[in-house]
């Protein structure tokens, strides 16, 4: 999308390395047609030029390429993009699956405890049965921290991916 | 001066309605306010839309007459946000989708499942406003010896006048006033309550069944609870109410905030029932005998305070138990409209117009037909219909990319089928007793492993069928706003 005002070819870029090379090497798995005339796959240098272009032989292009952002690699699902995409997706799933559990023990526990052990019913503290204090107090001010704790941990995991995806 | 409080909560509810009139003009700000909402006014309208008849009046009526089992229902639908937040808020904001069947036709890329989740979002809030109608007819019956169908219509009429003539704008005002006049109706009442409950020098409940959990007089009590934590934490995030407030937050990172607001405006109201609860449980165990449990918060004020603070207490408790009403009823009405029109009709503001009066005409039918149960336990229904039919959708299409249309409709069909008939014949016919009366009044604890098995085993059995472009909407879920990155070109429909 806005390939227009940030042209690659002129982005310092990150760390040498396999990365770009290796998704190119991957890219035609998930799309088979990198070429196709889509604005995003024209010469990176090129863009605005309209009657220049630039002639090379597909391997010279390949190792010449700039290395881009991760947002492109995402945009053109390559191989590297997917993994970009899998990696966020996982980490955000682990996050709410252990909110889950969490809340699962907690939730799903206490009939159990009630259950087994119906003594507990005959506590009192502060002349409030045991049951009632944390059914019907202490359970929502602990759903709320839980809530706060998650909401902070998102937000740092998608800003970790959004600073390893679109390095600039 | 009951009856005052009532009229006193209609007109403002209809003239802040007609407030936000001249803000909404075009089909967007009529659906979804054009998300210009702010995060509070987000959170508080969620809350007042949220928080019905079942919260405001069930409740209490349920816990005066089982006792600590019924506590689950409260911490229920609280705990459904706190699942809701962490498994499908951000992704759904991000879907652009205003409605489930929105949802369902962006991740599935199929009209038939667009189809059935219509379907299933009118029945559920069907069952939803049906018991909100009842209950206005019981109160209006108690204020004023009206015929028990007058209530649900007097609120029928008033929620398709604001619904027409505002449009979601107002609504979302009228919803946040709401919650603060719901939280304020209860709150302020309850201390007057606990101070003439002193006064009495403090009288205790010795009734042991009633104050241990699992001793009740409910039959399998261990199986019910567990169902009810089954439908409630999970049926929050499938109300057809619910996600369209989600799509006023301007992105996910405000959804997600915007739910850890309603949380704590939830936790601070769901304090309140139980109080009312245990102390009728001391001052009117009268009602259970006459069946008018659901009435116990209405009644407390005025005889155990008494006097002319007991009667304005009283109208104030009213008002608000009509606000819960109005609210729940004109969010519902909302969503189902928005549906019906859009999926059934042909979309714009003039089919959203007939759609609104067919949405409220039959769950007023139904209320009439229907056996009296206790609000809440219709409600609970509901939940349980949501439950066992858009949690799966929802968690497994934002989550597991291997799901299909196929397996998607399958899943619906059968437990959503299986659920409404559960519902249909509690509602209808009345429970059973033993073992088959629990499963049909508590259905989620066996149809949401249903629903979730269905659609696992028919998304692996099509593998071909999942859809094209399920990567691109991936991204589109989870990748955060503030990444410049391709979230594919599908718009819900209806939208500008």
């Amino acid at each position: 999308m806005n390939d227009d005002d940030t042209p690659p070819a002129v982005e310092p870029t990150a760390p040498p390395g396999e990365r770009s090379e290796s998704s190119d090497a991957e890219g035609p798995r998930a799309y088979p047609h990198p070429e196709e005339p889509s604005k995003r796959d024209e010469p990176p240098s090129g863009a605005r030029q309209s009657n220049r272009v630039l002639v090379t032989s597909p391997r010279t292009r390949a190792a010449t390429r700039p290395r881009h952002p991760g947002t492109r690699e995402i945009d053109e699902q390559t191989g590297l993009g997917e993994v970009y995409m899998r990696s966020l997706i996982r980490s955000q799933l682990r996050l709410a699956l252990s909110v889950c559990v969490a809340v699962t023990g907690v939730i799903g526990g206490l009939p159990a405890l009630f259950l087994l052990a119906p003594g507990l019913g005959d506590l009192r503290l502060l002349g409030v049965p045991l049951p009632w204090l944390l059914l019907a107090v202490l359970i929502y001010p602990l759903f709320v921290v839980c809530a706060w704790w998650y909401v902070r941990q998102a937000e740092r995991v998608e800003q970790d991916f959004a600073e390893l995806v679109d390095h600039r | 001066m009951s009856l005052a409080a009532v009229v006193l909560v209609v007109v403002a509810t209809v003239s802040i309605g007609t407030f936000g009139l001249r803000l909404s003009r075009t089909t967007s700000d009529f659906y979804v306010a054009s998300r210009t909402v702010s995060p509070l006014w987000n959170a508080s309208a969620i809350g007042g839309e949220y928080l019905s008849a079942a919260s405001f009046l069930g409740i209490a009526g349920l816990i005066l007459a089982y006792g600590a089992d019924m506590l689950w229902l409260p911490v229920g639908w609280t705990g459904g946000y706190l699942v809701l937040l962490v498994l499908v808020s951000a992704p759904l904001r991000r879907s652009g989708a205003y409605t489930l069947p929105d949802f369902a036709e962006a991740r599935l890329e199929s009209m038939r499942v667009r189809r059935a989740a219509s379907v299933l979002v009118v029945l559920i809030g069907w069952f939803y406003l049906m018991p909100q109608f009842q209950s206005a007819g019981l109160v209006l019956r108690t204020l004023t010896g009206a015929p028990v169908w007058a209530g649900g219509l007097l609120v029928a009429v008033v929620v398709v006048v604001n619904v027409l003539s505002g449009g979601m704008r107002s609504i979302t005002f009228v919803q946040a006033f709401q919650y603060w006049l719901k939280l304020t109706a209860l709150a302020v009442p309850v201390i007057f309550l606990l101070l003439a409950w002193r006064g009495d020098g403090m009288p205790g409940i010795t009734d042991q069944q009633w104050l241990v959990p699992l001793a009740g007089t409910r039959e399998h009590p261990v199986y019910a609870t567990y169902s009810v934590i089954l439908a409630t934490f999970l049926g929050t995030m499938g109300l057809p109410h619910v996600l369209v407030r989600f799509y006023t937050n301007p992105d996910g990172r405000a959804a997600r905030r915007t739910t850890l607001v309603v949380l704590g405006l939830l936790g601070a109201f769901y304090l309140l029932p139980a109080l009312y609860g245990a102390l009728g449980r001391i001052y009117a165990p009268d009602l259970l005998v006459s069946g008018h449990g659901d009435a116990v918060v209405l009644t407390l004020p005025e005889r155990v305070v008494g006097g002319a603070l007991g009667d304005l207490l009283g109208a104030l408790v009213t008002g608000g138990a009509f606000a819960a009403f109005l609210s729940t009823s004109s969010g519902l009405t909302v969503s189902v409209a928005g549906v019906i029109a859009q999926d059934i009709l042909h979309g714009g503001v003039r089919s959203f117009r007939v759609a609104t009066v067919l949405a409220v005409a039959m769950p007023l039918m139904l209320a009439t037909m229907a056996r009296a149960l206790p609000v809440a336990d219709v409600v609970g229904l509901a939940f349980a219909v949501a439950a066992s039919t858009f949690c799966p959708l929802l968690v497994l299409g934002i989550w597991w990319r291997r799901l299909t249309d196929a397996g998607a409709l399958a899943g619906l069909l059968v437990s959503g089928g299986l659920a409404c008939t559960a519902v249909m014949w509690t509602i209808v016919s009345g429970p059973l007793r033993g073992w088959p009366g629990v499963l049909l009044a508590q259905p989620a604890a066996w149809t949401v492993p249903i629903a979730f098995g269905v659609m696992v085993v028919v998304s692996l059995l099509t593998p071909g069928r999942v859809p094209a472009g399920v990567a691109r909407t991936m991204v589109r879920l989870h990748a955060p706003e503030t990444l410049d990155v391709d979230r594919g070109d599908w718009h819900p429909r209806g939208g500008a």
